[in-house]
């Protein structure tokens, strides 16, 4: 049965719950087919996918948090770049990244196709963990650590690019991500990266 | 403006309408005040695509972020809130033929929230609120930026109960017969959304601005970011039931689009009432503060039900056009009601555009970056904004600007001015906000963040070498900004000229063209006296699934293959990463 024709600037005199039209139910389930693929993707990645932002999640004080990187970078520490240590974790250990207006804290130095647990957190502001140029985003607040099982894949000088903003300094906030690979190999040191602090504006 | 009112109805003489001209006044004032929002905006847009256009890069980093916060207040907050009030107004009085509930109220909601904007206003652009649109903790701004989002949603929850008011007197009077129009549902379902949005607002805001005087400690900043994205998103969603009821009305004034089913039509907007405000999780995917079930469960909206209604209009809408087109004998093969369409009528190619981009480019992006695990290779990139700028700026604004090519001579009773530059106004601002779309999506896929003042990070200790590519996209998003720009401020231009200076207009003798006045109302799409028995015979059985509609199926169709793969596209890309869990 249909309606008579009518438009939407018009009132609808009498019943207007009617059977729809056979190419609108044939739309209308499609459409709810195709919802029900993109739900179901996502528990299916958690179990057949490898990358989820599930981790562990835990409050913790934002002090405790600093001070327990900076526990974590002299026990592991292998060197120094700008002032940074250069921290060396074994395999599988707990690692952690403080984030703290406008800098990283340390430098990690992994070994690719070995399993870290990173802790991710930030010592004042929101922040955000970019790295570059794998585009793998995570948001950090302070007062959360956000514990992720990270097995880097491949050999290489990373960055670590905040994408929140954080304040005015936000765009000078980089750091710096380290991963050799499994032989131990030296990876090429930092060479191309320049200190320009205060060059511009 | 108008003449001196001397009834408190005048009865229009296109739509035959009784329109009461207190309602009237406060749709003019609210679409006023909108616009004037709208070039505050579109002028810190434009300094702001100077900026990121990385070999321009024009502003200093404070100026920056301050109009970032600017920019996204005036948009997102002040055009498009006033605006939807205009459209409440009018929906519920001119479409209606009711009389506005307590219109002095309305003014005074409306100083309120004119007050509201002002004191956002002064904090933003004096240095006292650099804290972006978003203003989350421990970022702290002046306690007048906050108390002025606070008068601005009170005021506006009071105007959305008057509303609701108009309603009911419109039910008791019996101005209308029957159940209300399709448009003024859609825009009854903005007013419930909106009601939904404001009370987050005011769990977010209240405890922020009482932190702001010292009164209580700081609220938890992940507790914030899902409260304000409960205000945040829902507000976008006002803006998507405005935007398809305004779809809905400019296919009738347009093309004479019919309503295919009003059930399905209606129950499409009912799942957006009841499952979009869980849509704040999208912006919380890859938070420290929350589960994977809750994620999964919120960012689908359960099962993805908003989606489905949002299908579905891209669906009815089309098909409402296309029946529409051939019950008024445009019956030619499967595109030819498409082909003979006015293309010329500003108001038909807002329409077209923004159903187009918004579904193609704005939905399809929104639901793959919404998603629990590609959301780590978008979150914070040059990709979120890539994504709203196609659902809020090409749908929903443009949309606003063709209704406006419509309540200029229908509301405001003047000829619109500068009129080729108003017929080719959707095609210029809608190009132009695609290249920005498409640079800042491309751009964000390689890493670019958001919200960032100098990717060529040239104070940072480390460098970043972008792709090269990653230049070439951010002067697509700085070319196509411009090209935006300048069709922003036609329509303004358009709209300023045409309340202020324009010519009041004639009459109109129905059949001949006009200079200023949309095809739609000298040519009104007036549907055959047959038109039930022709549209008995489109719907005949016998012709299959493809029914009364064939070319909006093969359209639909074309539209979920482009999903599709753009979805397992991204799935595909995201699995190349390092394991992560």
């Amino acid at each position: 049965m249909l309606t008579k024709v009518h438009t939407g600037l018009d009132p609808v005199p009498g019943i207007w719950w009617r059977p729809a039209h056979k190419s609108e139910k044939v739309w209308v389930a499609i459409a709810f087919a195709w919802c029900m693929v993109l739900f179901a993707m996502m528990p299916l990645w958690h179990f057949r996918g490898g990358q989820n932002p599930a981790g562990v999640r835990t409050r913790v004080d934002p002090r405790a948090f600093h001070e327990r990187t900076m526990e974590f970078a002299a026990q592991y520490k292998v060197g120094e770049d700008r002032g940074t240590p250069i921290v060396q974790p074994p395999p599988g250990a707990d690692v952690y990244l403080t984030a703290l207006t406008y800098s990283w804290y340390p430098i990690l130095q992994l070994v690719a196709g070995k399993e870290y647990m990173l802790h991710i957190s930030s010592r004042d502001m929101n922040h955000g963990f970019s790295l570059y140029p794998m585009n793998i985003n995570f948001q950090i607040i302070p007062g959360y650590d956000y514990a992720l099982r990270v097995t880097p894949t491949e050999a290489g000088d990373f960055r670590i690019v905040c994408n929140e903003f954080c304040g005015i300094g936000h765009h000078a906030m980089v750091g710096r991500m380290i991963v050799v690979d499994s032989t131990g190999a030296e990876v090429a040191d930092n060479a191309s990266a320049r200190v320009l602090g205060g060059a511009s504006r | 403006m108008s003449a001196v009112a001397t009834s408190p109805v005048r009865i229009c003489d296109v739509t035959g309408r009784r329109i009461h001209r207190s309602a009237e006044q406060l749709v003019k004032a609210n679409a006023v005040v909108a616009v004037v929002a709208l070039l505050v905006g579109i002028i810190a847009a434009l300094l702001l695509v100077l900026t990121r256009w990385q070999a321009v890069h024009l502003l200093p980093p404070t100026w920056y972020y301050r109009l970032l916060g600017v920019h996204g207040m005036n948009m997102l907050i002040f055009f498009i809130i006033f605006f939807e009030m205009a459209v409440l107004w009018f929906a519920a009085t001119v479409l209606l033929n009711a009389r506005p509930a307590a219109p002095r109220l309305g003014w005074v909601n409306f100083g309120v929230m004119l007050l509201g904007s002002l004191m956002v206003e002064w904090a933003q652009w004096s240095g006292r609120a650099d804290v972006l649109y978003t203003s989350y903790p421990p970022l702290k701004a002046h306690p007048v930026f906050y108390l002025g989002v606070i008068l601005f949603a009170v005021g506006a929850l009071l105007v959305t109960c008057q509303f609701f008011a108009t309603l009911v007197i419109a039910r008791r009077e019996r101005t209308y017969e029957g159940s209300l129009p399709l448009v003024v549902y859609g825009a009854m379902t903005a007013a419930i959304i909106a009601v939904i949005t404001l009370v987050h607002g005011a769990m977010t805001y209240i405890p922020t601005f009482l932190w702001s005087i010292g009164l209580i400690a700081m609220p938890d900043p992940q507790v914030y970011r899902m409260l304000w994205w409960a205000l945040g998103h829902s507000a976008q969603q006002i803006n998507v039931a405005a935007m398809v009821a305004i779809w809905y009305m400019l296919g009738a004034l347009t093309v004479g689009a019919v309503v295919l089913n009003e059930k399905v039509s209606r129950s499409a907007f009912v799942l957006y009432i009841l499952f979009i405000s869980m849509a704040s999780a999208h912006h919380l995917l890859v938070d420290p503060g929350f589960g994977p079930a809750w994620k999964i469960v919120n960012t689908s909206y359960f099962m993805y039900m908003a989606v489905l209604a949002s299908m579905v209009h891209g669906f009815t809408v089309p098909a409402g056009m296309e029946l529409g087109m051939r019950l008024r004998g445009y019956t030619d093969g499967l595109f030819g009601w498409l082909r003979r369409a006015p293309w010329g009528d500003p108001g038909f190619s807002s329409l077209v555009l923004s159903v187009v981009v918004f579904g193609f480019v704005g939905g399809i992006t929104g639901v793959t970056l919404g998603t629990e695990q590609i959301n780590i290779i978008a979150h914070n990139t040059m990709r979120i904004p890539g994504h709203f700028h196609s659902t809020v700026v090409s749908g929903t604004a443009l949309a606003f600007m063709g209704a406006t090519y419509y309540l200029l001579p229908l509301v405001f009773r003047r000829r619109v001015a500068f009129w080729k530059l108003a017929r080719i106004q959707p095609y210029l601002f809608s190009g132009g906000m695609l290249l920005l779309v498409l640079g800042m999506t491309f751009a964000g896929s390689f890493g670019v963040p958001r919200r960032h003042w100098d990717i060529s990070f040239s104070q940072a200790p480390f460098d970043v070498p972008f792709n090269p590519a990653v230049d070439i996209f951010l002067a697509v998003m700085g070319i196509g900004g411009i090209i935006a720009f300048l069709g922003g401020l036609s329509f303004i231009l358009i709209a300023v000229k045409s309340v202020f200076f324009g010519e009041p207009l004639p009459e109109i003798t129905r059949g001949v063209e006009m200079h200023g006045v949309p095809r739609g109302l000298t040519h009104p799409p007036v549907h055959a006296p047959d038109a039930d028995e022709r549209n008995a015979a489109l719907h005949d059985p016998a012709r299959g699934i493809a029914g009364a509609t064939p070319g909006t199926l093969v359209l639909v169709a074309v539209f979920l293959l482009a999903f599709v793969v753009y979805y397992f596209a991204n799935w595909k890309l995201l699995s190349f990463l390092w394991k992560i869990g």
